[in-house]
């Protein structure tokens, strides 16, 4: 039993005021650092247009990882929002391409589909007790999977109209609009997580679930909602994705979902659940982007870009362990 | 006598906290030494200085005459230190023998020796009164009596010369109790040395040889339990003489406050009634496993209900859930506080609010400030201490989170208060805070509900007190009439 009792008031300000702050802006200051080292390195990487691209390249697996955020935060996590992605911009490209109905009735009906099978996860892990989510989302994985390919018969589907490209194509100025989407449903992210009864539900339910049921908390509900919220934010993602690419394809969105948690994690959420903050999973994001950005400027080969990112995930989660075992 | 293990000016803190500011001890061998003092006073840190847990930042350690430095749990297992830990560390699905020689298994070459482990383990239980039989039994299955006798065998195998013993009696029934008492008597004629740590008075007179008294990081003294008084000794520990362990206040009977008629919960085939008047403090006493705990998690919601009536002031709810309770004006302040009670790696305004949030919000949104200036307001009233709402629960002592669990029912505006061992492991000057918290509650007209199985408790502090006794009420009795045998003839079934 860790019994550390402060007895001193005012000596909990001072010091450690600077150890929070350490522990609170670590990912920051991991981005800032990483950004340092590859203007150093490379004289194209501090430049608006390069800065832009990055912030482009973030976009999807920034939404993905917000989205991602939540079942972590509950002690869960949401294999299946690749996938969730793939099914969703299929609907998409059905609807507005193939049977050219109003663009934004092919957005609705996307949005509707993914947190429709985030809807399904949440039932599982509820109504049905599967015993954990890591296995009612592998099963949806592969179940939202294929029935993207089985759609359109494994075909693409390209032209979309330009309404739907907007989210993932279109400038303001200089700035991706897609970059303007994150910053703005990040700030939503945010005052819902920490400024309404469910986002804070949502914490206490990560923290201790047993606590949370006895304090009154629908736990079922909340569970729900939270996966209902991820399979949203991945069709949306596939939105951006499809403005990106101009297509959507049955096999897009692989392995997306590791990327997401890997942002989730790096920006210092507790795999626990109960810990983790949305500007820190934007953080995760960026650090992931800024990182394969700076690695493709110095001519590092994809196959070795994967080792390295493999091994920040690791770091960064090891740095965290060494954070806890100091307090 | 030489010491077996001795400190001299121990010193430990976790950055500005200074925990521990230069203790002595010396525990001699074959004697039980009683460490005493409130949560806070730095016990803990104390014992896991002396099992290597930690490391001090300054003084010295003597065994058996030879310096040691500490510098992990290892270190001290072989030099002959054992701990018996509050939670136990035992492997559910693992035989008896198996656990006694977890991680030290003998072996022949590759291959397990299950004879020899068998028969070494067995010669250690005799040594503690216990029956062979046990050996193959599963832990899981063992009462958490015999799964503690299950870990004091397993530090006899390393041929331990002092056990340390937190708290070990805190989650025993009677029997398992007068068990370890005489386990805890053998050791000590084998010439054992043991350390333990006990906020039960009457345990300590009885069991202990020697008491240190710790406060505040200091070692106030040492002092032969004999010719020691239980009130002395609370007057160390606390450093002021506490004017009455029970401040028992007398009020006027209202209203009825809770009227259960024929409830039926499920997994039980007996039916309770009950009735919680204002005015007054309701205890429900008897054995553990009487069925008190599951009673109370019925009426609140957890467990499913079959029949029967719940009235709240009159007004009958129907309770599917706990927050069918908390919205009829019923609060649970539950025995575990760390696995039920609190969300411990959150601030303490996050912990008080989270009952409550629908009362803070305003548009959508929940007012932050609101919450805070609210926890402030607790923390001041219960006397929290640290008093800084943003520090995690999980760093507060025990007293102080049972006031923080207390405050978050505060904060829905229940009239209905069911406290389940609500001092269990809090220390004396904590537990006359929390029956001061209930006087005050009863006063404002709110229904208290007192499940304990600490005797003196509920002849302190209750005016009506209902026994149960396998799933049923056996015996009610008024607080004149109260005594321990009449109590302890209903919790045995005896009417």
């Amino acid at each position: 039993m860790a019994e550390v009792v402060v007895k001193k008031e005012e000596k909990v300000e001072g010091k450690s005021f600077w150890k929070t702050a350490l522990n609170k802006f670590g990912p920051l200051i991991g981005l800032f650092l990483l950004c340092v080292v590859l203007t150093i390195l490379t004289d194209r990487f501090l430049t608006v247009n390069n800065i832009m691209n990055v912030a482009r390249q973030a976009s999807i697996n920034a939404i993905l990882s917000l989205g991602m955020l939540l079942p972590i935060l509950t002690a869960g996590i949401d294999l299946s929002v690749g996938s969730v992605l793939a099914i969703s911009i299929m609907v998409m490209g059905v609807v507005s391409v193939l049977w050219g109905l109003d663009p934004v009735v092919g957005l609705l009906v996307c949005l509707a589909v993914g947190a429709f099978f985030g809807f399904l996860n949440g039932i599982m892990l509820t109504k049905l007790r599967l015993p954990h989510p890591f296995i009612s989302t592998l099963g949806m994985m592969n179940i939202a999977r294929g029935l993207a390919l089985i759609i359109t018969a494994a075909a693409p589907i390209a032209g979309f109209p330009y309404i739907i490209q907007f989210l993932g194509a279109e400038f303001v100025g200089p700035i991706p609009v897609s970059f303007i989407l994150v910053i703005f449903v990040y700030i939503l992210f945010h005052f819902f997580l920490t400024r309404t009864q469910t986002g804070r539900h949502i914490y206490a339910i990560g923290g201790n679930k047993e606590a949370a049921r006895l304090s009154g908390i629908n736990v079922d509900r909340v569970l729900i909602i939270v996966y209902t919220i991820s399979g949203f934010m991945a069709a949306l993602g596939g939105i951006v994705m499809v403005g990106r690419v101009d297509s959507a394809f049955p096999l897009a969105g692989m392995m997306f979902e590791l990327d997401a948690i890997a942002a989730v994690i790096i920006g210092g959420a507790s795999f626990f659940g109960g810990v983790g903050t949305v500007w820190g999973t934007l953080i995760g994001a960026l650090i992931i982007a800024v990182l394969r950005n700076g690695l493709n400027l110095l001519n590092v080969a994809a196959d070795l870009q994967m080792t390295v990112i493999g091994l920040v995930i690791i770091a960064a989660v090891y740095v965290d362990v060494l954070r806890q075992k100091k307090k | 006598m030489e010491a077996l293990l001795e400190l001299k000016n121990i010193k430990k803190s976790f950055g500005p906290n200074h925990v521990l500011k230069g203790i002595n001890l010396d525990i001699r061998p074959g004697e039980v030494h009683v460490l005493l003092g409130e949560n806070g006073a730095g016990k803990s840190t104390l014992i896991k200085i002396m099992t290597g847990a930690y490391t001090k930042d300054e003084g010295e350690m003597f065994f058996q005459g030879k310096k040691i430095e500490l510098t992990s749990p290892s270190d001290a297992m072989d030099l002959g230190i054992a701990t018996i830990y509050q939670e136990l560390n035992v492997v559910h699905e693992l035989t008896v023998y198996e656990n006694i020689f977890l991680g030290r298994e003998i072996k022949n070459k590759i291959f397990l020796n299950q004879k020899k482990m068998k028969e070494e383990a067995a010669r250690h239980l005799e040594r503690l009164g216990q029956k062979r039989e046990l050996l193959e039994r599963k832990v899981g299955d063992l009462g958490i009596g015999k799964q503690q006798l299950v870990e004091i065998a397993k530090a006899l195998t390393v041929d331990a010369k002092l056990i340390i013993m937190d708290e070990p009696t805190a989650s025993l029934s009677g029997s398992e109790v007068e068990q370890l008492y005489a386990t805890v008597n053998e050791l000590r004629r084998q010439g054992i040395a043991i350390v333990f740590i006990s906020h039960r008075l009457e345990e300590i007179k009885r069991m202990g040889d020697r008491v240190t008294v710790l406060r505040d990081g200091y070692g106030i003294d040492t002092l032969p339990v004999k010719e020691t008084s239980a009130d002395r000794m609370i007057e160390l520990m606390v450093g002021r003489s506490l004017d009455e362990k029970f401040p028992k206040k007398d009020f006027t009977k209202g209203v009825a406050g809770l009227e259960i008629k024929n409830l039926k919960r499920k997994g039980s085939d007996k039916t309770v009634n009950l009735t919680a008047y204002q005015g007054e403090i309701l205890g429900i006493s008897g054995l553990v496993g009487a069925g008190r705990t599951e009673l109370a998690r019925a009426i609140f919601g957890v467990d499913p209900i079959e029949s029967g009536t719940i009235k709240v002031f009159d007004k009958e709810v129907k309770i599917k859930s706990p927050r069918d309770a908390i919205s009829s004006g019923i609060a649970f302040i539950t025995e575990d506080r760390k696995a039920e009670g609190l969300i411990l790696d959150q601030t303490l305004d996050f912990n008080v609010g989270i009952a409550s949030l629908k009362t803070y919000q305003e548009k959508g949104f929940i007012n932050l400030n609101k919450i805070k200036d609210l926890t402030n307001h607790y923390i001041k009233e219960l006397q929290v201490r640290p008093s800084d709402q943003r520090l995690h629960a999980r760093n507060l002592s025990g007293g102080n989170q049972q006031k923080i669990v207390i405050a978050k029912w505060l904060a829905t505006k229940a009239k209905v208060f069911i406290f389940d061992e609500p001092t269990r492991g809090i220390d004396v000057g904590a537990k006359v805070e929390v029956y001061r918290l209930m006087n005050s509650l009863v006063d404002e007209g709110a229904i208290i509900i007192m499940i304990s199985s600490d005797l003196p408790e509920i002849l302190g502090m209750c005016d009506r007190v209902l026994v149960m006794c396998e799933n049923e009420i056996t015996g009610e009795f008024d607080r004149h009439e109260l005594s321990q045998e009449k109590i302890m003839k209903a919790a045995t079934g005896g009417r």
